[in-house]
């Protein structure tokens, strides 16, 4: 059990090492890259802006509601929205559902290409098909950190929406919260952090599909158990950036 | 010419290869037969380079492919087509795209070219009107037409075809073989095809080469296995009631 976890690992690696090894022709991976950017990044923007929007809303309720002392500023509505939105929220959550969308997305079509020996068909005309397959995705994953910075902007439209339309506070008032104790470095820290979920998003769902072996019920299974073990890494580098960079 | 010799290849514990000697003529269809699990598919992996030996050597003209340099592998694999089983076409291109997908990759044709070579292997293999449809909106007789076509668009110097009839009917299979077997002998390449067929056998086998629990158990061609005591390989080849009584009708001079 063990060894195979360890061999797994080493194989990851040895993916990864492989994927930046003997480049596509420019005018192809070109192609692909645009192609991918349209079916990872594109396509995710509809549900990221919607979830966004109404877990914003839904931080500015629950603080309200949880601040009963007439003592605390109702500014604090508004800087706990942004806190709980910039510093987790946005990336790691974003990052999860990710996971589900654009992770399954690529183990499948990776597990599909897999069983339809349609990556064989690449490996026999001496084409190197993770260089093929898993860079395109790992560029266009690049621009994940946009996806995160619109989650982020709607977010706090959705908390101001909820928190001054809800009757909660006034405008002013959340505004004022929204801009207390602002630390640059804290978006900073978001940003490198969804830009490591970035490189996850795109390089442990292609090694499930990749190495996935079986038929078509094999590829289902592979897409679940990638969306686990991303989101497994996901949390864990979360905890692990967050311990170095903000403890 | 590819020659085999003492070909090895397991699986952890499974030994799927055991040790097998042949040659691979130009210009002739060579067929690889035998039960599933005989080790053919295996074997057609390793000539393509799919899979690495354990042992043995495989030697294109002459030259052993395991001592090729990572530039000659990557030549060699430009003279190299391969049909496979389920076609293999990728699912996101239509068929032109999938018939130029070769030429762009690996050659520097421009693309009026690469479009005139296009509709060239499209004609010979007899697909009209399907330039811009999917794969997944013709059939699989078509598909395999495109696969072929997507095979030798490059002009390839070996051609590779696991089980190109496998769930065809009789008439759209026998149409292939011919196909193949024509553009081997137009071209003069090195055909290697996987299959279990006897109709093909008996069509297009100019060399036969019998596999047995991976090792060559009989080669010949097609007439001679009218005239082979092998039992083991008539048990295979006359397996069903109609090739029973062929072989009868062979025997009593009909």
């Amino acid at each position: 059990m063990l060894s195979n976890y360890i061999k797994s690992i080493g194989q990851y690696f040895i993916m990864i090492y492989e994927t930046f090894k003997r480049m596509t022709k420019t005018s192809e991976l070109r192609r692909l890259i645009l192609q991918e950017l349209d079916d990872l990044i594109v396509s995710s923007l509809g549900i990221v802006v919607f979830i966004s929007f109404f877990i914003g809303a839904v931080i500015a309720i629950q603080t309200a509601l949880n601040f009963s002392n007439p003592f605390v500023p109702k500014s604090l509505i508004g800087f706990a929205a942004r806190q709980s939105i910039i510093l987790e929220f946005a990336p790691t959550f974003v990052s999860i559902i990710m996971a589900g969308k654009v992770g399954s997305y690529i183990t499948s079509s990776i597990g599909t290409m897999r069983v339809s020996e349609q990556i064989d068909a690449l490996e026999v005309m001496g084409i190197n098909s993770l260089n093929y397959l898993v860079f395109p995705k790992i560029v266009a994953m690049c621009m994940f950190p946009f996806v995160i910075a619109i989650s982020m902007f709607v977010g706090v439209i959705g908390a101001y929406f909820a928190g001054v339309y809800g009757g909660f506070l006034n405008a002013d008032e959340f505004l004022a919260g929204l801009q207390e104790d602002f630390i640059p470095f804290q978006v900073f820290y978001a940003f490198l952090k969804s830009f490591i979920f970035a490189f996850i998003l795109a390089t442990v769902p292609s090694f499930h599909g990749y190495y996935m072996k079986g038929g078509s019920l094999e590829v289902g299974h592979a897409a679940t158990t990638s969306f686990v073990w991303t989101s497994v890494i996901i949390i864990f580098m979360n905890y692990f950036i967050t311990q170095l960079l903000l403890s | 010419m590819i020659k085999v010799k003492d070909l090895k290849k397991s699986f952890e514990d499974l030994e799927v290869l055991k040790g097998v000697n042949t040659e691979f003529e130009k210009g002739k269809t060579n067929l690889i037969i035998g039960q599933s699990g005989s080790g053919k598919t295996v074997f057609l992996k390793c000539l393509l380079g799919l899979f690495v030996p354990d042992s043995g050597t495989i030697e294109y003209n002459e030259k052993v492919y395991q001592n090729f340099t990572k530039d000659e592998k990557r030549e060699l694999s430009t003279q190299m087509g391969m049909v496979f089983q389920g076609g293999a076409l990728f699912d996101s291109m239509t068929v032109e795209e999938n018939v130029m997908f070769p030429l762009k990759m690996l050659t520097k044709m421009s693309r009026p070219e690469m479009k005139r070579r296009v509709e060239e292997v499209l004609d010979r293999v007899n697909l009209v009107d399907t330039n811009n449809k999917f794969p997944s909106e013709i059939s699989g007789g078509m598909q395999k037409r495109v696969s072929i076509a997507r095979a030798i668009v490059n002009k390839p110097k070996y051609l590779f075809c696991d089980e190109p009839n496998s769930g065809l009917d009789p008439r759209t299979a026998s149409v292939i073989d011919n196909l193949i077997q024509e553009i081997t002998h137009e071209n003069n390449i090195t055909t290697v095809i996987n299959t279990h067929d006897m109709n093909s056998v008996f069509e297009i086998g100019e060399k036969i080469v019998y596999l047995e629990h991976g090792v060559k158990a009989w080669e010949g061609d097609k007439d001679n296995i009218y005239k082979t005591d092998n039992k083991k390989l008539t048990d295979f080849v006359y397996a069903s009631n109609l090739f029973q009584k062929v072989r009868i009708a062979q025997r009593e001079g009909l």
